[in-house]
C-alpha cells in the first residue's frame, strides 16, 4: 500500500477544470516529484491533496485511508503539512510564533519542544532570528521559515510547492540539500518544482502535468534522460 | 503630500540668474506652510469651534484656547516654512519664516473681510460677533487686517527660530506648552483633585484662581515641566546605570508596569477628584471593558466588526428583563422571580455569547471591507428587532424598560456612580486578564494566524469555524458584561441607546489606542471616552475631533498611540 494515492481527480474552479483524471502514487520514504509548466495545475494537486481545495471527483487516499472531503485541519493532524507556494509566512507574527504555528494540531508539548530544537539544529539561522518579525526576515530566511513551521507538525509526508521559487543559486542548492537531509530522517517528500532538472536529480519518482493532466511517468532518472522532458524543461542542456 | 513641500537645493537655484523666479521658487515652501495652517485656521473658525475654544481660559486674563490654537498654528507656519536640506544661515530662515507667517495672517485677515459681506453674515451662522472680536483684537477691519499680517509674520519668524533649536531644547519648549495648554484646559478636574488636601491646596491657589491659570502658575507650570521633561532621559540614564538589575526588570516588563500605573492611576483618582470625574471614569471603564472584547475580534483575530452593539444590547436587555421591578419585566408574567444582578449577569453574558456566535455564522466566509458591511448590517437587525412591533410585547418597543434596580453588595446599594466606576473597572481588569493571557496563548496565536492569512492558518490545522465564533463568543461576551453595567447604571434599557455610533466609538477608540494592544485599550478610552466628558462644550465637535485625532495618529503613529511593540521593533517600511 502506497502512503499516497491520488486516484483519477478532477479539481473545478468554478466551471473551469484545472486538473483531470489526475493519478499519482507516492511510496514511504521517497522524494516524488511533479514537474509541468506554468499554469499546468501543480499547486492545485497540492492544494487538493492537503483539503484547501475540494475536489470535483476521484479519490486522495492516505495510509490506505480515504481524506478527500476532510477539512484540512483534520487532514494536518493524519500528517500532511504542506510548504505552500510562495512560502506564505505569518509575516507580522515573529519566527517563533511561526514555528509554534506549525505545531498548531499537536498537543504533545515536550515532543514538540524536541521537534522545534531538531528544526533549530537544520536550519542554525532561524535560531538568531526566533524573536524577529518573520516580514523582515530575507526571501531564503522565509523559505527555510515555511520549511521548519510545516516539519514541526512532525507530518509524515510533506508536499513543497516551489522551495527554490526566487532564490539565489547558491540558496537553492542549499535548499535541495535540506529537502534531502529531512528526507534522511524519514519524512517523505512530494515536491513541485521549476526547477526540473534539480527535482528530478533527486527524485525517486517523477510525474509530469501538462495542462491539468499526467502526460509522464518515471523515476527521476528517466526522466532525466527523456527526450520529451529535455526538450520542454531541460533546455539544451 | 510630502513632494509637495520639498524645495530645490539652493545651490542649483544660485546657478540660474533670473531673480525673480529664484525668489519666488524659494518661497514656495513657506508660502504653502503659511497657506496650510491658515487654512486650518479658518477652518476651525468657521465650524464654529475657534469661537468655543475662545470660551476656555488658559490663563486668566491672557490667553484662551483658542487663541493658543491661532498662536500655535502661526509658529507652525514658521517652523514648517524650512526644508531639511537648508542651510544653517540664519537670515534666509527668518525670511522664510517672516513669509509663511504672514501668508497665514493674510489668509486670517481674509477671513476678517468676510464679516464686511453682509449676505455671508445672515447665510453662514459661525460669522459671530465673538469671532469677529477674536479676529479683530477690537479694532476697525483695515488696521485689524494690518496687525494680523504683521503679527502673523512675527509668528512665523518665532517659529522658524524655534525649528533651528537643538533637540533637547525644542523638546522642553514643547513639554512646557503642552504642560500650560493641558493644565489650563483641564483646569477644573485639577482644582478640584487640588482642593481635597490641605498642603494640594495652597499649591492650587497658587496656580489657579477660579477661572484659569494665574500667570504666575502658567510660568511655573512651564517651567517645571520644562525641567522634568529635559531631565527625565538624564534620570533614565542615570538610573539605568546605577541599579542595572532593576532597571533591565523594569524595561523588561514595560508593558505590564504601564499598565499596572495606568490601572492605579484610573482607581485612585475617583476617590481624589470626586463624583463628576467618578461617573466620567465610569464611562471610561465601561467603554474601556467594550474596547477590551472588540480587541479580541477586531486586534486578535482580525474579524472587522461595526455590529458590535448588538452584543451590549443583548447584555442591557437581558438583565432589565431579568432584574426589573416593571410590569414589562418577565417577573411580572411568567413564574420566573426577579433576579438580583448577581445571578442576571452570568445569564445575560451567557445569551450574548449565544447571540455572538449565530452572528459569527452567517459571516464566517466573509473577509475584510465585506464583513464590515455585513456586521453593520447585522447590528442594525438587532435594533431594528428591539424597536419592532412584534418584538414589542417583550421588549416593551421604544418605551424600553424602567426600574431596573443597582446592584447590592450585603445590604449596600452600589448607587453612587464611583461605586459603579470601582464594579466596572474590576470587570475591565478581569478583561484586560483574559485578553492578555489569550495573547500568547494557543487560541491568540490561531487567532494572529487567522488574522495575517486566512488559508495557511487553515492548512495548518486551525479549525476557522471554531476560531472565529470563539473570537465572536468571547468578544460578545465582555460587551454583555458592558450591557448589563450600563443597564443597571441608568437603571432604565431604551433602543436608541443601541445605535451604530456605540459601535463606531469603540472602533474608533481601539484604532486609536492601537489596534491589537490591551494599554492601547485604556488610552484610547481616556481619550475618545474621558476627554470629550470633561472638555463638554465641545461636544457637538466631538466628531470633528475623532477625526482629526484619527488622521493625525494615522500620520504620526499609524500603528496606534499605544502599539504593540513586535519584540524585533523593526517592520516592513519602517513604520515607528
Ligand atoms: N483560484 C483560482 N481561480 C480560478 N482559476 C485558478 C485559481 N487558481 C488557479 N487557477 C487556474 O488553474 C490552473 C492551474 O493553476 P496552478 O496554480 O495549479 O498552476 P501551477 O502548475 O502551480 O503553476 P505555477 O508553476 O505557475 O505555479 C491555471 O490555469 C490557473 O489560472
Ligand atoms: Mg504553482
Amino acid at each position: 500500500m502506497s502512503l499516497l494515492e491520488v486516484v483519477d481527480v478532477d479539481v473545478l474552479y468554478g466551471n473551469v477544470r484545472a486538473i483531470q483524471g489526475v493519478s499519482l502514487c507516492v511510496e514511504a520514504g521517497q522524494i516524488v516529484t511533479l514537474i509541468g509548466a506554468n499554469g499546468a495545475g501543480k499547486s492545485t494537486t497540492l492544494n487538493a491533496i492537503s483539503g484547501v481545495l475540494p475536489i470535483s471527483r476521484g479519490a486522495i487516499r492516505f495510509k490506505g485511508q480515504l481524506i478527500s472531503g476532510l477539512a484540512s485541519h483534520g487532514i494536518v493532524r493524519l500528517g500532511i503539512s504542506q510548504v505552500p507556494e510562495g512560502r506564505r509566512i505569518f509575516g507580522k507574527l515573529t519566527v517563533s510564533e511561526n514555528i509554534s504555528l506549525g505545531s498548531f494540531v499537536r498537543n504533545d508539548w515536550h515532543e514538540i519542544q524536541q521537534d522545534r530544537e531538531r528544526v533549530l539544529e537544520l536550519f542554525p539561522r532561524l535560531r538568531e532570528r526566533l524573536r524577529q518579525t518573520a516580514g523582515t526576515l530575507s526571501g531564503g530566511e522565509q523559505q527555510m521559515l515555511a520549511m521548519a513551521r510545516a516539519l514541526v507538525a512532525r507530518p509524515a509526508l510533506i508536499l513543497l510547492d516551489e522551495p527554490s521559487m526566487g532564490l539565489a543559486p547558491m540558496l537553492v542548492e542549499q535548499v535541495f540539500e535540506i529537502i534531502k537531509e529531512i528526507n534522511r530522517q524519514g519524512v517523505t517528500i512530494l515536491l513541485v518544482e521549476q526547477n526540473a532538472f534539480a527535482a528530478l536529480e533527486i527524485a525517486d519518482q517523477a510525474y509530469v502535468l501538462a495542462s491539468g493532466a499526467i502526460s509522464l511517468t518515471g523515476s527521476g532518472a528517466e526522466l532525466l534522460r527523456h527526450e520529451q522532458v529535455i526538450s520542454a524543461y531541460l533546455g539544451e542542456g | 503630500m510630502l513632494h509637495m513641500w520639498e524645495m530645490p537645493e539652493p545651490r542649483q537655484l544660485a546657478e540660474r540668474n533670473n531673480t525673480i523666479p529664484v525668489i519666488l521658487q524659494a518661497m514656495a515652501r513657506p508660502m504653502l506652510a503659511g497657506l496650510a495652517c491658515g487654512l486650518a485656521g479658518l477652518y476651525a473658525a468657521f465650524v464654529g469651534i475657534l469661537v468655543l475654544m475662545h470660551g476656555r481660559v488658559i490663563i486668566v486674563d491672557v490667553l484662551t484656547l483658542g487663541q493658543c490654537v491661532l498662536l500655535l498654528l502661526g509658529l507652525a507656519a514658521g517652523a514648517k516654512s524650512r526644508t531639511a536640506t537648508a542651510t544653517r544661515a540664519i537670515l534666509p530662515d527668518l525670511a522664510r519664516g517672516a513669509v509663511a507667517g504672514s501668508v497665514y495672517g493674510a489668509a486670517l485677515a481674509c477671513g476678517l473681510a468676510l464679516f464686511q459681506i453682509a449676505f455671508l453674515r445672515t447665510v453662514l451662522v459661525s460669522l459671530s460677533p465673538e469671532l469677529r472680536r477674536m479676529l479683530s483684537f477690537g479694532l476697525e477691519s483695515g488696521p485689524a487686517m494690518v496687525t494680523l499680517v504683521v503679527a502673523g509674520g512675527a509668528l512665523g519668524v518665532a517659529g522658524s527660530l524655534w525649528s533651528r533649536l537643538g533637540g533637547e531644547q525644542r523638546r522642553a519648549t514643547l513639554t512646557a506648552a503642552t504642560a500650560v495648554i493641558v493644565a489650563g484646559t483641564l483646569q477644573q478636574l485639577l482644582q478640584t483633585v487640588l482642593q481635597r488636601f490641605s498642603f494640594t491646596k495652597a499649591i492650587g491657589d497658587l496656580l489657579f484662581s477660579w477661572a484659569g491659570l494665574k500667570w504666575q502658575g502658567a510660568l511655573l507650570v512651564g517651567a517645571v515641566a520644562a525641567v522634568v521633561g529635559s531631565l527625565w532621559p538624564i534620570a533614565k540614564r542615570e538610573f539605568g546605570a546605577r541599579q542595572p538589575t532593576l532597571h533591565a526588570l523594569l524595561s523588561d516588563n514595560r508593558s505590564a508596569f504601564q499598565l499596572a500605573l495606568l490601572l492605579l492611576g484610573l482607581s485612585v483618582l475617583p476617590a481624589l477628584a470626586g463624583p463628576y470625574i467618578g461617573q466620567v471614569l465610569l464611562m471610561v471603564a465601561l467603554y474601556t471593558l467594550m474596547g477590551m472584547g472588540l480587541n479580541i475580534e477586531v486586534g486578535l483575530a482580525g474579524l472587522l466588526d461595526l455590529g458590535f452593539v448588538a452584543f451590549f444590547a443583548v447584555g442591557a436587555y437581558a438583565t432589565a428583563l431579568l432584574t426589573a421591578d416593571s410590569s414589562v419585566a418577565l417577573s411580572a408574567y411568567t413564574s420566573i422571580p426577579a433576579l438580583s444582578f448577581w445571578l442576571a449577569v452570568p445569564i445575560a453574558v451567557a445569551l450574548s455569547v449565544i447571540v455572538g456566535v449565530l452572528f459569527g455564522l452567517p459571516v464566517l466566509g466573509v473577509r475584510g471591507d465585506y464583513l464590515a458591511v455585513a456586521t453593520l448590517g447585522l447590528g442594525e437587525i438587532v435594533r431594528v428587532i428591539v424597536l419592532s412591533d412584534f418584538a414589542a410585547p417583550i421588549l416593551n418597543g421604544a418605551q424600553g424598560i424602567l426600574q431596573v434596580p443597582r446592584p447590592f453588595v450585603g445590604s449596600v446599594e452600589l448607587s453612587s456612580p464611583v461605586s459603579l466606576f470601582y464594579l466596572t473597572l474590576v470587570c475591565s481588569m478581569f478583561a484586560a486578564f483574559v485578553a492578555w493571557r489569550l495573547q500568547a496563548s494557543r487560541l491568540g496565536r490561531a487567532w494572529m494566524a487567522l488574522r495575517d492569512d486566512e488559508e495557511v492558518a487553515q492548512a495548518l490545522g486551525v479549525n476557522l469555524v471554531k476560531a472565529k465564533l470563539l473570537a465572536y463568543g468571547l468578544g460578545a461576551a465582555f460587551a454583555g458584561l458592558a450591557g448589563a453595567i450600563f443597564a443597571t447604571m441608568l437603571t432604565s434599557v431604551y433602543p436608541n441607546s443601541f445605535n451604530l455610533l456605540l459601535s463606531i466609538n469603540v472602533l474608533a477608540l481601539i484604532v486609536i489606542g492601537g489596534i491589537g494592544s490591551i494599554e492601547g485599550v485604556i488610552v484610547g478610552a481616556i481619550l475618545l471616552v474621558g476627554l470629550p466628558e470633561l472638555l463638554r462644550e465641545f461636544g457637538e465637535y466631538r466628531f470633528l475631533f475623532y477625526g482629526a485625532a484619527l488622521i493625525a495618529i494615522m500620520i504620526m503613529r499609524p500603528r496606534g498611540l499605544w502599539s504593540t511593540s513586535r519584540p524585533s521593533g523593526a517592520m516592513p517600511g519602517g513604520l515607528r
